[in-house]
């Protein structure tokens, strides 16, 4: 058999083989393209083959949607307290915080956003999986009336797996608390937009979240009320294609328009500007 | 077969041995009245004993006894001159949320709540009082007719939830519970809401932002099941009386955290021992909750609602 075999010859490029740590290559978890980490970072961390999303931090967020150096955090000192006594909880806040920092589960502050005076909240998923317990609803709640009070529009990012149990009902009261807020806001005319991030579902999907004047989400992001396990369980079988995404719910009407990361910014505030009767912004 | 609670045993073995003597005796024409007596009063005494420290998770029982009264018995008993008022006007009529005008003492009202069903057909009719965002949007469109002609809106809460489906997902759960919340903060009319039986997380609070907000004594009200709870923390849904007691989840620790305003008695033995004396006791609460409205500014009462929500939470500064 060995007639057919032929002599491998090992082609050697002429030139030298680069070292490349094992780290700087990236897998991106949509379609499976392969790249340099460099290439995703430059891409706000956005699959520069498929488009898919990956999730960023707070602080990212924060950079690619306000002006450099005009973000002001408030609030930073409010602290998840184990009220209930809930097993677990303690140790749950303490391993979150170095994890994701101290602020909880969303930072929140004023800021521009090209030259628009904003107030801005976004959410971080790594702590506690940007569960609402009284710290998120407080902080949200305490934004919005800087924006009512100051006349300052409101953006919210979103990304929460729901309300936090471990504080109970008191985080369920969280969705009343910022509702009456945001109806406020409503009430007088200062706008509200709300980017939903992957994943938005339980607590803050069902309050704040769906409740802005346009409700912006990111493509691909999964949004709902009951998480896709939970369907699952209750209707005992697999979830349609696609189903839950932001561009599945752009299509049944639940959000005004999908976005992509890298015109956040620009789309927002092209809507504020018209929102307050501002001139459109001139590029040179 | 009946359902019994394990904890109310004695107590339906004390109901069992009583009316078989009450039979006996008319068949016998006996006059069993000295030994009935003491066994009535024993039967009382126990009502009080077991009722007194209940656990939790035994209050979770009774709030989801299948022989509790559910809203329509509640609509039927408290209230007069009931009519029906179906459909959200958008997709069509959620059965598991029922709602129309109706008189309470004479005063008209708008009264809105979500319906169980007593056997598997009503059940599946109902949908196990989970509601799909037609449910929801039809409350919606209830209270604001309520705005509308000055009257108050009355809900009472039952339910385990809002109902995670395919059809409810695409038809915007989250949207519809979202939107309720938002109006009823804004909702110009006199607003009381009664848990009766299961509240239910969002599903409940979106009948819930209310002026006043009442829960039966054997009531709960929770962000989650227990079971759910168990489930996810320590994936094991059995650990269910942990959660229950982890979750203050009861009419008493709901008053002690001030996230309700009052809480309604029911008789010993629960609302499904004696429906009509939890009817009364709920129609008596009410009313004092309405007169007490009544008595407010019209356009205090917003500003009081939202101060209410806006106090809750429980936190630290660092």
């Amino acid at each position: 058999m060995a007639w057919f075999r032929k002599e491998r010859k090992h082609s050697r490029s002429s030139r030298e083989r680069l070292e490349i740590p094992a780290d700087a290559w990236e897998k991106c978890a949509g379609c499976g393209h392969v790249g340099i980490r460099g290439q995703f970072d430059r891409n706000l961390q956005v699959c520069p083959e498929c488009g898919h999303h990956r999730r960023i931090s707070a602080g990212q967020y924060i950079e690619i949607l306000t002006d450099p150096g005009s973000f002001t955090e408030l609030y930073a000192d409010l602290r998840s307290e184990d009220v209930l006594g809930f097993e677990g909880y303690a140790d749950r806040i303490a391993i979150a915080q170095r994890k994701a920092g101290p602020q909880d589960a969303v930072i929140t502050g004023f800021a521009r956003m090209t030259e628009i005076e904003i107030d801005l909240a976004v959410m971080q998923f790594a702590f506690m999986g940007g569960s609402m317990g009284s710290v998120v609803g407080e902080k949200i709640a305490r934004l919005a009336r800087r924006s009512l009070e100051e006349h300052v529009p409101l953006v919210i990012v979103s990304t929460s797996g729901g309300a936090r149990m471990q504080e109970g009902v008191l985080s369920l009261m969280q969705m009343a608390k910022t509702s009456v807020m945001i109806a406020r806001l409503h009430e007088q005319g200062i706008p509200f937009i709300s980017i939903l991030t992957d994943p938005t579902t339980g607590g803050v999907s069902a309050s704040f979240a769906m409740q802005g004047d346009v409700n912006i989400a990111e493509p691909g992001a999964v949004i709902g009320f009951a998480g896709p396990r939970v369907i699952k369980q209750t209707i005992g079988q697999d979830l349609p294609d696609g189903f839950q995404t932001a561009e599945f719910l752009l299509e049944r009407g639940m959000v005004d328009i999908v976005v992509p990361r890298s015109e956040l910014a620009a789309t927002t505030a092209r809507l504020l500007r018209m929102m307050l009767r501002r001139e459109p912004q001139t590029v040179d | 077969m009946a359902f019994e609670l394990e904890f109310e045993k004695p107590l339906l073995e004390l109901e069992r041995q009583i009316s078989q003597m009450r039979r006996l005796a008319e068949e016998r024409k006996l006059d069993v009245h000295d030994e009935i007596v003491p066994l009535e009063q024993k039967l009382g005494q126990l009502r009080v004993e077991i009722y007194g420290k209940l656990t939790p998770m035994q209050r979770v029982h009774v709030a989801r006894h299948p022989r509790r009264p559910y809203t329509l018995d509640y609509i039927r008993n408290v209230f007069t001159d009931f009519v029906e008022l179906r459909g959200d006007r958008l997709f069509r009529d959620d059965p598991a949320m029922v709602g129309g005008w109706a008189r309470l003492h004479d005063r008209p009202v708008v009264v809105i709540g979500q319906q169980k069903g007593r056997d598997t057909k009503e059940n599946l009719h109902r949908n196990f009082g989970m509601a799909h965002p037609e449910g929801y949007r039809k409350a919606l469109r209830l209270m604001h007719m309520a705005e509308r002609f000055h009257v108050p809106v009355i809900t009472l809460i039952d339910t385990p939830g809002a109902y995670p489906g395919l059809g409810a997902e695409e038809r915007g759960q989250a949207e519809a519970i979202a939107r309720n919340l938002e109006e009823m903060a804004a909702l110009k009319t006199i607003f009381v809401a009664a848990v009766i039986g299961e509240g239910g997380s969002g599903g409940a609070l979106a009948l819930g932002l209310a002026d006043r907000v009442l829960m039966m004594e054997n009531a709960i009200y929770s962000v989650i099941s227990p079971e759910g709870c168990a489930a996810i923390l320590w994936n094991d849904a059995s650990l269910r009386e942990r959660a229950a007691d982890a979750l203050r989840l009861t009419a008493y620790d709901l008053l002690d955290l001030g996230l309700i305003d009052e809480i309604v008695p029911e008789p010993p033995g629960g609302a499904h021992a004696d429906p009509a004396a939890a009817q009364r006791n709920l129609g008596k609460a009410l009313e004092q909750s309405i007169k007490h409205l009544e008595s407010m500014k019209p356009e205090d009462l917003l500003h009081a609602r939202w101060d209410k929500f806006l106090a809750m939470g429980k936190l630290a500064e660092a």
